[in-house]
């Protein structure tokens, strides 16, 4: 076992949903910089920045729902020195203001972060269009962008804080329903930097935000199947922490990658890509494949789209088998 | 500016101006050219007498802010700045070109002085009223911020989010300026997409709207004093101005929008401004 303080997943787990976390880190941030302001399109209690508003109501602006307004508010907040966090549900942020974060953000290299709650099918019954599963995609292809998405609340208050300090445009992925809680108050959280969560040798498993939870439960069953899988937790998707994977890679020789969006793109997409260049491996990439959503319980869609531990386990057993028959 | 300028100055430095557009336009092979010498009047009363700024101190942090949003425009920019001292007048023969700090639409990384990087249009008001936002945070009242658009910008959904934006929050340091010079890529804006009743558009979104002759150096001068005299509201100047004015051939033809002058019309074009239309011997010729 690594010494990142991880709670014992065997055990019962607190449950919160990932986006409180990041309620309780940008209130800390506001405490800790006068500088850290806010803006929502009319989404202040989903998005956990009511807290925050409760603080700090003068550093609040609240733009309706007007997502292209609310990227380039932030960018001019930024332009004169504030730290502007900007929030709303994935969907439409980055979804719809993609073009005014590439301009005014990133090409303007102004620090404004992105903040887009209930990513991933685990939306539930809103359905397809809420269940924003491309944002990775989306940000992850602009220069100067970071992306980050926590694995549970604590981390999401960790990294909250972590981007009040970080000169870059930043976008943090949130998700909506109650996460097992994995990590501890000393589990260290750097932007840029993957952990090993699992230790093991015959397989990497990569995964990111929710599916690090389930990747860890899948890798439990695993070692019972006599499979010593690896779990790397991959919080902060762009920049990758591109020696922390291949080295693990280059242990196990077979990869698994976990997420809840679409692969095309992804953290699938990005270890693809690292990996065709630097240690091609036996791969197989969970997550949205090329498709939509629908309305449904959370856990309903996530075994529905083969996101949870069964299809994990089923998958590095695939490519372990691959690995052992080159 | 500490020593006001007379009108008469004024003029002779937007002609300048106008002149380096057309050489600059030339030069670079591709380029707006109504849009910037249709505004030269505007830029040169901004730099010249309105605002407060530093060339030589380009992040002075006690200067107004001015956004260009229809980003296309920005030669005229370009020129103003080297006339009023950012940089070097030699500069602009490399607009375009690779390696340049005067890139195709402006970045504000690369040059200093300019204050966002804009070309996507639609964008710059409400990065106007995020700044005035931080500035009305900081308890800051006497700095202002200038925004310029196109007309047929307009026709972006985000100009009219910024605009109930600035009409909620009364963000009564945001000076918007509308170039109305009624042409966009297609064809006549109000054939494109009609913006009438501009006036009464804005009105209702709660700003503060005054109208001017947009090529009348003294009349804007006066039109962006009287919208710092304005505390109640947000500003909008609709500015009218004539697209590729001083250029006879140019004027009020929607096909110069995004065209550039050859060298044979760049000759007449010079000709043109030296001579003030005719009005005077040129002391090049």
């Amino acid at each position: 076992m690594s010494n990142l303080h991880l709670a014992d997943i065997t055990g019962d787990l607190e449950q919160e949903p990932i986006r409180k976390g990041f309620g309780r880190g940008l209130l800390k941030a506001g405490q800790l910089d006068k500088n850290v302001v806010a803006a929502c399109a009319d989404l202040t209690d989903s998005t956990q920045m009511s807290l925050f508003k409760a603080e700090f109501p003068d550093r609040f602006v609240e733009i309706g729902v007007a997502e292209q307004n609310l990227a380039t508010v932030g960018a001019g907040l930024a332009a004169m020195g504030k730290i502007p966090f900007v929030s709303s549900y994935a969907a439409f942020s980055p979804g719809r203001n993609w073009e005014q974060i590439r301009t005014t953000a990133c090409l303007n290299e102004r620090p404004v972060k992105i903040v887009g709650s209930h990513a991933g099918v685990s939306v539930g019954p809103d359905g397809a269009t809420h269940q924003m599963l491309e944002d990775i995609a989306l940000m992850r292809v602009l220069p100067n962008m970071v992306v980050i998405v926590p694995g549970d609340a604590l981390e999401a208050e960790r990294a909250t804080l972590a981007m009040a300090q970080d000169g870059r445009p930043n976008y943090l992925r949130l998700a909506r329903e109650a996460t097992p809680i994995i990590t501890t108050d000393k589990t260290p959280f750097e932007i840029g930097s993957a952990y090993v969560y699992e230790k093991g040798s015959d397989v990497t498993i990569i995964a990111t935000g929710t599916m690090t939870y389930q990747s860890l439960v899948a890798a439990e069953q695993l070692y019972k199947d006599g499979i010593d899988a690896e779990v790397v937790h991959v919080p902060t998707i762009k920049p990758l922490d591109a020696e922390t994977i291949i080295k693990s890679v280059k242990k196990t020789g077979c990869v698994v990658t976990v997420e809840e969006g679409q692969v095309i793109g992804g953290l699938g997409g990005a270890i693809a890509e690292l990996l065709a260049e630097n240690y091609p491996a036996p791969m197989r990439r969970i997550g949205m494949l090329d498709r939509f959503g629908e309305s449904g319980e959370p856990n309903q869609l996530l075994e529905h789209f083969g996101l949870d531990a069964k299809h994990i386990r089923l998958a590095a057993h695939e490519v372990t088998d691959r690995k052992n028959q080159n | 500016m500490t020593t006001k300028l007379s009108t008469t100055k004024l003029e002779t430095i937007a002609n300048d101006i106008r002149e380096d557009i057309i050489r600059m336009l030339e030069e670079a092979g591709s380029g707006h050219s109504a849009g910037p010498l249709g505004l030269a009047d505007i830029f040169t009363a901004l730099y010249f007498d309105v605002m407060n700024h530093d060339p030589k101190n380009p992040d002075w942090p006690e200067r107004d802010i001015l956004l260009l949003s229809n980003g296309h425009c920005v030669p005229v920019r370009y020129a103003t700045m080297a006339h009023a001292g950012y940089f070097d007048r030699k500069e602009l023969k490399t607009l375009r070109k690779f390696g340049s700090r005067l890139q195709g639409h402006p970045e504000r990384t690369r040059l200093p002085g300019m204050e966002t990087t804009s070309g996507p249009l639609g964008c710059g008001l409400s990065q106007a009223c995020g700044m005035a936002l931080a500035m009305r945070m900081d308890g800051i009242t006497n700095r202002r911020v200038f925004v310029i658009m196109g007309d047929g910008e307009l026709n972006e959904g985000n100009v009219w989010e910024a605009a109930m934006l600035g009409g909620k929050y009364k963000l009564n340091n945001v000076i918007g300026i509308i170039d109305r010079n009624n042409i966009q890529i297609d064809g006549p804006t109000e054939q494109v997409m009609p913006l009438e009743d501009l006036k009464g558009k804005w009105e209702s979104f709660g700003w503060h709207v005054l109208e001017v002759n947009g090529n009348d150096i003294e009349a804007v001068i006066d039109s962006l004093q009287m919208a710092k005299a304005i505390v109640e509201k947000p500003i909008m100047i609709i500015a009218y101005t004539i697209p590729g004015k001083g250029v006879d051939f140019m004027q009020s033809d929607f096909h110069w929008h995004g065209a550039p002058p050859n060298h044979e019309q760049a000759k007449i074009a010079l000709h043109e401004l030296r001579t003030l239309g005719g009005k005077i011997r040129s002391e090049h010729e």
